[in-house]
Protein backbone atom coordinates (compact mmCIF):
# COMPACT_ATOMS: atom_id res chain seq x y z
CA UNK A 1 0.00 0.00 0.00
CA UNK A 2 3.22 2.28 1.01
CA UNK A 3 4.36 1.92 -2.48
CA UNK A 4 1.46 3.08 -4.20
CA UNK A 5 1.11 6.95 -2.40
CA UNK A 6 2.42 8.54 -5.29
CA UNK A 7 2.31 12.69 -4.61
CA UNK A 8 5.03 14.75 -2.86
CA UNK A 9 6.90 14.63 0.12
CA UNK A 10 5.97 17.30 2.92
CA UNK A 11 7.09 18.24 6.39
CA UNK A 12 4.44 16.92 8.47
CA UNK A 13 5.44 16.76 12.05
CA UNK A 14 7.71 19.52 13.85
CA UNK A 15 10.64 18.23 15.88
CA UNK A 16 8.45 19.03 19.18
CA UNK A 17 5.75 16.81 18.35
CA UNK A 18 8.40 13.83 17.03
CA UNK A 19 10.72 14.08 20.47
CA UNK A 20 7.94 14.26 22.72
CA UNK A 21 5.84 11.46 20.51
CA UNK A 22 8.99 9.04 21.62
CA UNK A 23 9.51 10.12 25.06
CA UNK A 24 6.12 9.35 25.87
CA UNK A 25 5.91 6.14 24.17
CA UNK A 26 8.86 4.83 26.26
CA UNK A 27 7.35 6.44 29.60
CA UNK A 28 3.91 4.78 28.63
CA UNK A 29 5.72 1.40 28.10
CA UNK A 30 7.63 1.46 31.39
CA UNK A 31 5.02 2.91 33.19
CA UNK A 32 2.54 -0.09 32.40
CA UNK A 33 4.80 -2.30 33.48
CA UNK A 34 6.04 -1.12 36.63
CA UNK A 35 2.33 -0.50 37.51
CA UNK A 36 1.22 -3.90 36.68
CA UNK A 37 4.54 -4.91 39.37
CA UNK A 38 2.62 -2.22 41.80
CA UNK A 39 -1.28 -3.57 41.10
CA UNK A 40 0.33 -7.55 42.41
CA UNK A 41 0.70 -6.13 45.97
CA UNK A 42 -3.01 -5.67 46.13
CA UNK A 43 -4.37 -7.37 43.23
CA UNK A 44 -7.76 -6.27 43.00
CA UNK A 45 -9.88 -3.31 42.39
CA UNK A 46 -12.49 -1.78 44.36
CA UNK A 47 -15.36 1.12 44.46
CA UNK A 48 -15.34 3.42 47.06
CA UNK A 49 -13.14 5.42 49.32
CA UNK A 50 -11.48 2.06 51.23
CA UNK A 51 -10.95 -1.43 50.27
CA UNK A 52 -13.80 -4.10 51.43
CA UNK A 53 -12.05 -6.96 53.35
CA UNK A 54 -15.34 -7.01 56.04
CA UNK A 55 -17.68 -6.45 52.96
CA UNK A 56 -17.62 -6.74 49.24
CA UNK A 57 -17.06 -3.52 46.89
CA UNK A 58 -14.36 -5.03 44.50
CA UNK A 59 -15.43 -5.38 40.83
CA UNK A 60 -12.19 -7.22 39.98
CA UNK A 61 -9.96 -9.74 41.89
CA UNK A 62 -7.35 -11.98 40.78
CA UNK A 63 -5.41 -14.60 43.28
CA UNK A 64 -4.40 -18.43 43.69
CA UNK A 65 -6.02 -21.28 45.88
CA UNK A 66 -4.89 -24.68 46.22
CA UNK A 67 -5.97 -26.67 43.22
CA UNK A 68 -6.41 -30.49 43.27
CA UNK A 69 -2.90 -31.77 42.50
CA UNK A 70 0.27 -30.39 43.99
CA UNK A 71 0.41 -26.92 41.95
CA UNK A 72 -2.22 -23.87 43.13
CA UNK A 73 -4.46 -22.64 40.46
CA UNK A 74 -5.23 -19.15 39.60
CA UNK A 75 -8.29 -17.29 39.22
CA UNK A 76 -9.42 -14.26 38.21
CA UNK A 77 -13.16 -13.04 39.35
CA UNK A 78 -14.72 -9.81 37.43
CA UNK A 79 -18.09 -8.55 38.44
CA UNK A 80 -18.94 -11.64 40.44
CA UNK A 81 -17.97 -14.25 37.66
CA UNK A 82 -15.23 -16.71 37.79
CA UNK A 83 -12.63 -17.92 35.25
CA UNK A 84 -9.91 -20.00 35.79
CA UNK A 85 -6.55 -18.18 34.57
CA UNK A 86 -3.83 -20.87 35.89
CA UNK A 87 -1.23 -20.00 33.54
CA UNK A 88 -1.54 -16.53 33.31
CA UNK A 89 -3.68 -14.55 35.74
CA UNK A 90 -3.00 -15.83 39.52
CA UNK A 91 -0.19 -18.70 38.94
CA UNK A 92 2.25 -18.32 35.88
CA UNK A 93 5.62 -19.32 34.93
CA UNK A 94 7.94 -21.96 34.96
CA UNK A 95 7.88 -21.94 38.88
CA UNK A 96 4.27 -21.79 39.07
CA UNK A 97 4.52 -18.44 40.86
CA UNK A 98 1.26 -16.92 42.55
CA UNK A 99 1.23 -13.35 41.64
CA UNK A 100 -1.56 -11.81 39.87
CA UNK A 101 0.53 -10.72 36.57
CA UNK A 102 3.12 -12.94 35.37
CA UNK A 103 7.13 -12.09 35.88
CA UNK A 104 7.22 -11.41 32.06
CA UNK A 105 4.58 -8.23 32.49
CA UNK A 106 6.57 -7.19 35.91
CA UNK A 107 8.93 -4.53 36.05
CA UNK A 108 11.16 -5.01 37.50
CA UNK A 109 11.06 -9.14 36.56
CA UNK A 110 11.39 -10.21 40.56
CA UNK A 111 8.12 -9.19 42.67
CA UNK A 112 9.67 -5.98 44.44
CA UNK A 113 6.92 -2.89 44.85
CA UNK A 114 9.93 -0.66 46.61
CA UNK A 115 11.46 -1.10 42.69
CA UNK A 116 8.22 -0.78 41.13
CA UNK A 117 7.39 2.22 42.65
CA UNK A 118 10.59 3.92 42.29
CA UNK A 119 10.38 3.01 38.21
CA UNK A 120 6.67 4.33 37.81
CA UNK A 121 7.25 7.40 39.78
CA UNK A 122 10.30 8.44 37.90
CA UNK A 123 8.60 8.00 34.41
CA UNK A 124 5.22 9.67 35.67
CA UNK A 125 7.36 12.99 36.37
CA UNK A 126 8.80 12.50 33.18
CA UNK A 127 5.81 11.85 31.50
CA UNK A 128 4.17 15.26 32.75
CA UNK A 129 7.01 17.43 32.20
CA UNK A 130 6.90 15.42 28.61
CA UNK A 131 3.19 16.31 28.22
CA UNK A 132 3.93 19.99 29.54
CA UNK A 133 6.37 20.87 27.04
CA UNK A 134 4.20 19.62 24.04
CA UNK A 135 1.12 21.14 25.24
CA UNK A 136 3.41 24.30 25.02
CA UNK A 137 5.06 23.58 21.51
CA UNK A 138 2.08 22.73 19.83
CA UNK A 139 0.14 25.54 21.42
CA UNK A 140 2.59 27.94 19.92
CA UNK A 141 2.74 25.70 16.82
CA UNK A 142 -0.49 25.41 15.95
CA UNK A 143 -0.48 21.55 16.56
CA UNK A 144 -3.07 21.87 19.45
CA UNK A 145 -5.36 23.00 16.80
CA UNK A 146 -4.58 20.55 14.09
CA UNK A 147 -5.96 17.75 16.38
CA UNK A 148 -9.34 19.23 17.10
CA UNK A 149 -11.63 18.07 15.10
CA UNK A 150 -13.77 21.07 13.10
CA UNK A 151 -17.56 20.79 12.14
CA UNK A 152 -16.92 19.85 8.74
CA UNK A 153 -14.51 16.90 9.90
CA UNK A 154 -17.34 15.51 11.66
CA UNK A 155 -19.72 15.99 8.47
CA UNK A 156 -16.90 13.33 7.35
CA UNK A 157 -17.17 11.28 9.82
CA UNK A 158 -19.63 8.49 8.59
CA UNK A 159 -17.19 8.34 5.18
CA UNK A 160 -13.80 8.26 7.50
CA UNK A 161 -15.40 5.42 9.45
CA UNK A 162 -16.20 3.59 6.52
CA UNK A 163 -13.17 3.79 4.59
CA UNK A 164 -11.16 2.83 7.86
CA UNK A 165 -13.20 -0.15 8.04
CA UNK A 166 -11.88 -1.23 4.41
CA UNK A 167 -8.51 0.05 4.98
CA UNK A 168 -8.85 2.53 2.48
CA UNK A 169 -6.72 5.22 4.38
CA UNK A 170 -5.59 8.27 2.85
CA UNK A 171 -2.68 10.32 3.58
CA UNK A 172 -2.98 13.57 3.43
CA UNK A 173 -1.50 17.26 4.93
CA UNK A 174 -3.90 16.88 7.72
CA UNK A 175 -5.27 14.84 10.17
CA UNK A 176 -8.70 12.23 9.43
CA UNK A 177 -11.35 13.03 11.73
CA UNK A 178 -11.18 9.38 12.93
CA UNK A 179 -7.29 10.50 13.96
CA UNK A 180 -7.83 13.17 14.94
CA UNK A 181 -10.65 12.18 17.32
CA UNK A 182 -8.19 9.07 18.83
CA UNK A 183 -5.09 11.39 19.73
CA UNK A 184 -7.33 14.09 20.85
CA UNK A 185 -9.14 11.29 23.09
CA UNK A 186 -5.39 10.11 24.17
CA UNK A 187 -3.97 13.43 24.80
CA UNK A 188 -6.80 15.53 26.32
CA UNK A 189 -8.42 12.59 28.03
CA UNK A 190 -7.12 9.72 28.43
CA UNK A 191 -3.45 10.67 29.62
CA UNK A 192 -5.00 13.81 31.72
CA UNK A 193 -6.93 10.97 33.42
CA UNK A 194 -3.98 8.98 34.09
CA UNK A 195 -2.13 11.24 35.80
CA UNK A 196 -4.95 12.92 37.95
CA UNK A 197 -6.37 8.91 39.14
CA UNK A 198 -2.65 8.54 39.56
CA UNK A 199 -2.28 11.69 41.91
CA UNK A 200 -5.80 11.03 43.67
CA UNK A 201 -4.25 7.87 45.27
CA UNK A 202 -1.43 10.29 46.61
CA UNK A 203 -2.30 10.95 50.49
CA UNK A 204 -0.25 13.83 50.30
CA UNK A 205 -2.06 14.90 47.05
CA UNK A 206 -5.54 14.28 48.60
CA UNK A 207 -5.13 16.79 50.88
CA UNK A 208 -3.95 19.13 47.71
CA UNK A 209 -6.83 18.95 45.84
CA UNK A 210 -9.74 16.80 47.89
CA UNK A 211 -12.08 17.07 45.48
CA UNK A 212 -10.74 15.60 43.11
CA UNK A 213 -11.63 12.35 45.18
CA UNK A 214 -14.95 13.11 45.08
CA UNK A 215 -14.76 14.05 41.43
CA UNK A 216 -13.57 10.30 40.65
CA UNK A 217 -15.72 8.93 43.61
CA UNK A 218 -13.35 8.13 46.16
CA UNK A 219 -9.85 7.10 46.15
CA UNK A 220 -10.01 3.34 45.34
CA UNK A 221 -12.36 3.85 42.65
CA UNK A 222 -9.70 6.22 41.37
CA UNK A 223 -7.61 3.45 40.90
CA UNK A 224 -10.00 1.26 39.68
CA UNK A 225 -10.10 3.97 36.65
CA UNK A 226 -6.33 4.41 36.10
CA UNK A 227 -6.47 0.91 35.93
CA UNK A 228 -9.29 0.82 33.06
CA UNK A 229 -7.56 3.99 31.36
CA UNK A 230 -4.32 1.73 31.32
CA UNK A 231 -6.24 -1.32 29.45
CA UNK A 232 -7.74 1.97 27.10
CA UNK A 233 -4.06 2.90 26.01
CA UNK A 234 -3.22 -0.69 25.28
CA UNK A 235 -6.17 -0.80 23.30
CA UNK A 236 -4.90 2.48 21.53
CA UNK A 237 -1.62 0.72 21.28
CA UNK A 238 -2.72 -1.83 19.04
CA UNK A 239 -4.99 0.02 16.74
CA UNK A 240 -2.24 2.45 16.09
CA UNK A 241 -0.13 -0.47 15.65
CA UNK A 242 -2.59 -1.89 12.96
CA UNK A 243 -2.88 1.65 11.41
CA UNK A 244 0.51 2.39 10.74
CA UNK A 245 0.79 -0.94 8.86
CA UNK A 246 -2.58 -0.53 7.00
CA UNK A 247 -1.17 2.80 5.84
CA UNK A 248 2.37 2.40 4.93
CA UNK A 249 4.82 1.92 7.76
CA UNK A 250 8.30 3.17 6.09
CA UNK A 251 6.00 6.00 5.28
CA UNK A 252 4.55 6.89 8.76
CA UNK A 253 7.40 5.62 10.43
CA UNK A 254 9.70 8.41 8.04
CA UNK A 255 7.20 11.08 9.19
CA UNK A 256 7.20 9.82 13.02
CA UNK A 257 11.17 9.86 12.94
CA UNK A 258 12.32 12.50 10.39
CA UNK A 259 8.97 14.66 9.90
CA UNK A 260 8.69 14.21 5.99
CA UNK A 261 6.05 12.25 4.50
CA UNK A 262 4.19 11.25 1.41
CA UNK A 263 0.86 11.80 0.53
CA UNK A 264 -1.29 11.26 -2.15
CA UNK A 265 -1.50 13.32 -5.09
CA UNK A 266 -3.84 16.60 -4.24
CA UNK A 267 -7.03 17.47 -6.30
CA UNK A 268 -8.13 20.68 -6.33
CA UNK A 269 -9.45 21.53 -2.61
CA UNK A 270 -10.50 18.07 -1.45
CA UNK A 271 -8.18 15.18 0.43
CA UNK A 272 -11.07 12.58 -1.36
CA UNK A 273 -8.65 10.40 -3.44
CA UNK B 1 15.38 1.84 5.84
CA UNK B 2 16.75 -1.18 7.38
CA UNK B 3 17.96 0.23 10.21
CA UNK B 4 14.48 1.76 10.98
CA UNK B 5 12.97 -1.58 10.33
CA UNK B 6 15.94 -3.32 13.21
CA UNK B 7 14.55 -0.17 15.48
CA UNK B 8 10.84 -1.65 15.14
CA UNK B 9 12.10 -5.08 15.52
CA UNK B 10 14.58 -4.02 18.69
CA UNK B 11 11.82 -2.40 20.19
CA UNK B 12 9.65 -5.25 19.92
CA UNK B 13 12.07 -7.60 21.23
CA UNK B 14 12.21 -4.96 24.22
CA UNK B 15 8.52 -5.39 24.64
CA UNK B 16 8.46 -9.54 24.97
CA UNK B 17 11.73 -9.74 27.27
CA UNK B 18 10.73 -6.18 28.71
CA UNK B 19 11.19 -7.13 31.93
CA UNK B 20 14.76 -7.83 32.73
CA UNK B 21 15.87 -4.50 31.38
CA UNK B 22 15.68 -2.48 34.64
CA UNK B 23 16.51 -4.80 36.72
CA UNK B 24 19.39 -3.18 37.56
CA UNK B 25 17.20 -0.77 39.42
CA UNK B 26 16.65 -3.39 42.52
CA UNK B 27 19.91 -2.80 43.44
CA UNK B 28 20.07 -0.37 46.01
CA UNK B 29 23.23 2.16 45.61
CA UNK B 30 23.34 1.77 41.86
CA UNK B 31 23.36 4.36 39.43
CA UNK B 32 20.27 3.21 37.68
CA UNK B 33 18.42 3.02 40.76
CA UNK B 34 19.63 6.95 41.93
CA UNK B 35 18.69 8.17 38.83
CA UNK B 36 15.22 6.72 39.78
CA UNK B 37 15.46 7.65 43.13
CA UNK B 38 15.89 11.01 42.50
CA UNK B 39 12.57 12.15 41.65
CA UNK B 40 11.28 11.48 44.97
CA UNK B 41 12.74 14.59 46.38
CA UNK B 42 11.00 16.23 43.68
CA UNK B 43 7.52 14.81 44.84
CA UNK B 44 8.24 15.48 48.58
CA UNK B 45 9.30 19.36 47.42
CA UNK B 46 6.46 19.71 45.12
CA UNK B 47 3.65 18.41 47.23
CA UNK B 48 5.12 20.81 50.21
CA UNK B 49 4.89 23.54 48.29
CA UNK B 50 1.56 22.72 47.49
CA UNK B 51 0.06 21.74 50.48
CA UNK B 52 1.51 23.98 53.02
CA UNK B 53 -0.73 22.72 56.43
CA UNK B 54 -4.06 21.72 54.48
CA UNK B 55 -5.64 18.74 56.02
CA UNK B 56 -6.19 15.65 55.09
CA UNK B 57 -9.92 14.63 54.00
CA UNK B 58 -11.82 13.53 56.94
CA UNK B 59 -14.68 11.39 56.76
CA UNK B 60 -18.47 10.63 58.74
CA UNK B 61 -19.22 8.04 61.55
CA UNK B 62 -21.17 6.59 58.88
CA UNK B 63 -17.67 5.52 56.73
CA UNK B 64 -16.69 3.72 59.42
CA UNK B 65 -18.02 0.09 58.01
CA UNK B 66 -15.12 -2.43 58.50
CA UNK B 67 -11.96 -3.13 61.12
CA UNK B 68 -9.09 -1.39 60.86
CA UNK B 69 -7.07 -3.88 58.73
CA UNK B 70 -3.86 -4.71 60.40
CA UNK B 71 -0.49 -4.98 58.75
CA UNK B 72 2.90 -5.43 59.44
CA UNK B 73 3.70 -6.08 62.90
CA UNK B 74 0.64 -7.69 64.60
CA UNK B 75 2.08 -9.29 67.76
CA UNK B 76 5.38 -8.28 69.04
CA UNK B 77 6.76 -10.90 71.18
CA UNK B 78 9.89 -8.94 72.88
CA UNK B 79 10.16 -9.52 76.63
CA UNK B 80 9.82 -5.81 77.44
CA UNK B 81 6.93 -5.70 75.50
CA UNK B 82 4.89 -8.50 76.58
CA UNK B 83 5.41 -7.68 80.37
CA UNK B 84 3.82 -3.98 79.46
CA UNK B 85 0.81 -5.55 77.72
CA UNK B 86 -0.09 -8.09 80.45
CA UNK B 87 0.43 -5.07 82.96
CA UNK B 88 -2.72 -3.48 80.48
CA UNK B 89 0.23 -1.36 79.28
CA UNK B 90 -0.14 0.89 82.99
CA UNK B 91 3.88 0.74 83.42
CA UNK B 92 4.11 2.20 79.51
CA UNK B 93 6.33 5.77 79.69
CA UNK B 94 6.59 8.00 75.83
CA UNK B 95 10.60 8.96 76.12
CA UNK B 96 10.82 12.26 74.56
CA UNK B 97 14.59 12.79 74.11
CA UNK B 98 17.56 13.97 71.41
CA UNK B 99 17.41 17.67 70.57
CA UNK B 100 14.84 19.18 73.21
CA UNK B 101 15.48 21.73 75.93
CA UNK B 102 13.11 19.52 78.17
CA UNK B 103 13.55 15.56 78.01
CA UNK B 104 10.09 13.82 78.76
CA UNK B 105 8.85 10.80 80.33
CA UNK B 106 4.98 10.69 80.07
CA UNK B 107 2.62 7.62 80.70
CA UNK B 108 -0.30 6.68 79.26
CA UNK B 109 -2.72 7.99 81.74
CA UNK B 110 -0.63 11.63 81.49
CA UNK B 111 -1.04 11.68 77.56
CA UNK B 112 -4.55 10.10 77.56
CA UNK B 113 -5.00 13.32 80.12
CA UNK B 114 -3.96 15.83 77.62
CA UNK B 115 -5.89 17.65 75.37
CA UNK B 116 -7.07 14.74 72.52
CA UNK B 117 -7.58 14.93 69.10
CA UNK B 118 -10.63 12.21 66.86
CA UNK B 119 -10.34 12.03 63.34
CA UNK B 120 -12.15 9.48 61.11
CA UNK B 121 -9.35 9.42 58.01
CA UNK B 122 -8.59 6.65 55.63
CA UNK B 123 -5.88 5.16 55.78
CA UNK B 124 -3.65 3.90 52.85
CA UNK B 125 -1.61 1.38 52.44
CA UNK B 126 1.72 1.40 50.14
CA UNK B 127 0.17 -2.05 48.55
CA UNK B 128 -2.96 -0.65 47.33
CA UNK B 129 -5.71 -0.47 49.96
CA UNK B 130 -7.56 1.81 51.70
CA UNK B 131 -9.61 2.19 55.06
CA UNK B 132 -11.66 4.22 56.82
CA UNK B 133 -11.53 3.80 60.74
CA UNK B 134 -11.65 6.61 63.75
CA UNK B 135 -8.35 7.68 65.77
CA UNK B 136 -8.26 9.48 69.13
CA UNK B 137 -4.88 10.62 70.61
CA UNK B 138 -2.90 13.79 71.93
CA UNK B 139 -1.37 15.82 69.20
CA UNK B 140 1.97 15.48 68.37
CA UNK B 141 2.48 19.14 68.63
CA UNK B 142 1.22 19.43 72.40
CA UNK B 143 3.77 16.93 73.68
CA UNK B 144 6.41 18.46 71.37
CA UNK B 145 5.84 21.65 73.07
CA UNK B 146 5.68 20.22 76.40
CA UNK B 147 9.74 19.42 75.45
CA UNK B 148 10.66 22.24 73.67
CA UNK B 149 12.63 21.08 70.83
CA UNK B 150 15.64 22.76 69.80
CA UNK B 151 16.48 24.74 66.62
CA UNK B 152 18.65 22.40 65.45
CA UNK B 153 15.95 20.15 65.60
CA UNK B 154 15.30 18.95 61.81
CA UNK B 155 12.95 15.36 62.17
CA UNK B 156 11.05 13.45 64.74
CA UNK B 157 12.41 9.89 64.91
CA UNK B 158 9.70 6.89 66.30
CA UNK B 159 11.58 4.37 67.60
CA UNK B 160 9.67 0.97 68.16
CA UNK B 161 8.79 -2.47 70.30
CA UNK B 162 8.27 -4.65 67.67
CA UNK B 163 11.44 -6.79 66.05
CA UNK B 164 11.29 -7.37 62.45
CA UNK B 165 14.13 -9.25 61.97
CA UNK B 166 16.48 -11.17 64.68
CA UNK B 167 19.75 -12.48 63.42
CA UNK B 168 23.60 -12.72 65.01
CA UNK B 169 24.13 -9.21 64.83
CA UNK B 170 21.25 -8.30 66.91
CA UNK B 171 17.87 -7.21 66.45
CA UNK B 172 16.53 -4.81 64.25
CA UNK B 173 13.70 -2.82 65.47
CA UNK B 174 10.89 -0.91 63.35
CA UNK B 175 11.86 2.86 63.42
CA UNK B 176 10.34 5.51 61.23
CA UNK B 177 11.42 9.53 61.02
CA UNK B 178 9.16 12.79 59.89
CA UNK B 179 10.47 16.24 59.29
CA UNK B 180 8.76 18.70 61.76
CA UNK B 181 6.57 20.25 59.19
CA UNK B 182 4.65 16.70 59.45
CA UNK B 183 5.36 16.26 63.24
CA UNK B 184 3.49 20.12 63.98
CA UNK B 185 0.21 19.13 61.16
CA UNK B 186 -2.87 19.73 62.90
CA UNK B 187 -3.45 15.21 62.18
CA UNK B 188 -0.32 14.20 63.43
CA UNK B 189 -1.41 12.71 66.65
CA UNK B 190 -0.12 9.59 68.67
CA UNK B 191 -3.32 7.55 68.93
CA UNK B 192 -3.85 5.64 71.72
CA UNK B 193 -7.82 5.05 70.66
CA UNK B 194 -8.86 3.25 67.61
CA UNK B 195 -13.13 3.45 66.68
CA UNK B 196 -14.15 3.91 70.18
CA UNK B 197 -11.97 1.75 71.86
CA UNK B 198 -8.42 1.27 73.45
CA UNK B 199 -6.27 0.77 70.81
CA UNK B 200 -5.61 -3.10 69.92
CA UNK B 201 -2.02 -4.70 70.01
CA UNK B 202 -2.90 -5.30 66.54
CA UNK B 203 -3.20 -2.06 65.55
CA UNK B 204 -0.37 -0.69 67.45
CA UNK B 205 -1.23 -0.76 70.84
CA UNK B 206 -0.54 1.41 73.33
CA UNK B 207 0.31 4.28 71.18
CA UNK B 208 0.71 4.72 67.43
CA UNK B 209 1.53 7.54 65.38
CA UNK B 210 -1.03 8.88 63.20
CA UNK B 211 0.55 10.70 60.43
CA UNK B 212 -2.48 11.42 57.77
CA UNK B 213 -0.76 12.70 54.39
CA UNK B 214 1.39 9.82 54.01
CA UNK B 215 1.38 6.07 53.81
CA UNK B 216 0.61 3.54 56.03
CA UNK B 217 4.16 2.65 56.96
CA UNK B 218 5.24 5.70 57.92
CA UNK B 219 2.70 5.26 60.96
CA UNK B 220 4.46 3.50 63.37
CA UNK B 221 2.89 1.18 66.25
CA UNK B 222 4.33 0.44 68.99
CA UNK B 223 5.91 3.78 69.58
CA UNK B 224 8.69 4.07 73.04
CA UNK B 225 10.89 6.96 72.19
CA UNK B 226 10.56 10.05 70.24
CA UNK B 227 14.07 11.32 69.52
CA UNK B 228 14.30 15.00 68.15
CA UNK B 229 17.70 15.42 65.62
CA UNK B 230 19.33 17.07 62.96
CA UNK B 231 19.74 13.87 60.58
CA UNK B 232 18.73 10.37 60.85
CA UNK B 233 21.88 9.09 59.05
CA UNK B 234 22.62 7.12 62.10
CA UNK B 235 20.02 4.78 62.54
CA UNK B 236 19.52 1.76 60.96
CA UNK B 237 21.09 1.56 57.61
CA UNK B 238 20.50 5.23 57.57
CA UNK B 239 17.51 6.32 55.21
CA UNK B 240 15.41 7.54 58.21
CA UNK B 241 12.94 4.57 58.18
CA UNK B 242 12.65 0.38 58.28
CA UNK B 243 11.38 0.67 55.17
CA UNK B 244 13.16 3.42 53.79
CA UNK B 245 16.36 1.24 54.39
CA UNK B 246 14.77 -1.40 52.30
CA UNK B 247 13.77 0.34 49.07
CA UNK B 248 10.74 2.26 50.17
CA UNK B 249 10.66 6.00 49.80
CA UNK B 250 11.56 7.99 52.73
CA UNK B 251 8.38 10.56 52.25
CA UNK B 252 5.50 8.41 51.30
CA UNK B 253 3.19 10.89 50.59
CA UNK B 254 2.48 9.06 47.24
Amino acid sequence: MADKIQGPLIYRQSGWTRLTHWIWAVCLFFLMLSGLQIFNAFPSLHIGNESGFDYDNAILAIGAREGDGENPTGFTRLFGYEFDTTGVLGVSGPEQSVQAFPASLTLPSNRSLATGRVIHFFFAWVLVGTLTVWAVASLLNGHLRALIPTLSDLRQLPRDVADHARLRLHHTRDYGVLQKLAYASVLFVALPLMILTGLSMSPGFNAIAPWLLDLFGGRQTARTIHFLMMVGLIGFFVVHMVMILAAGPINELRSILTGWYRIDPEKTGTDDV
Amino acid sequence: MYNRRGLLLGAAALGLSGCKVLDGANEKGSALRGAFESVSNLTYRAQRMMAGNRLAPEYTEADVRQGQRPNGSIDPDGEEYLALSEGGFTGYNLTVTGLVERPLSVSLGQLKAMPSRTQITRHDCVEGWSCIAKWTGVPLSAVLNEAKPKLTARFAVFHCYDVLERSLSGEVKYYESIDLIDAYHPQTILAYGLNGADLPVANGAPLRLRVERQLGYKMAKYVHTIELVDSFAGYGLGKGSYWADRGYEWYAGI
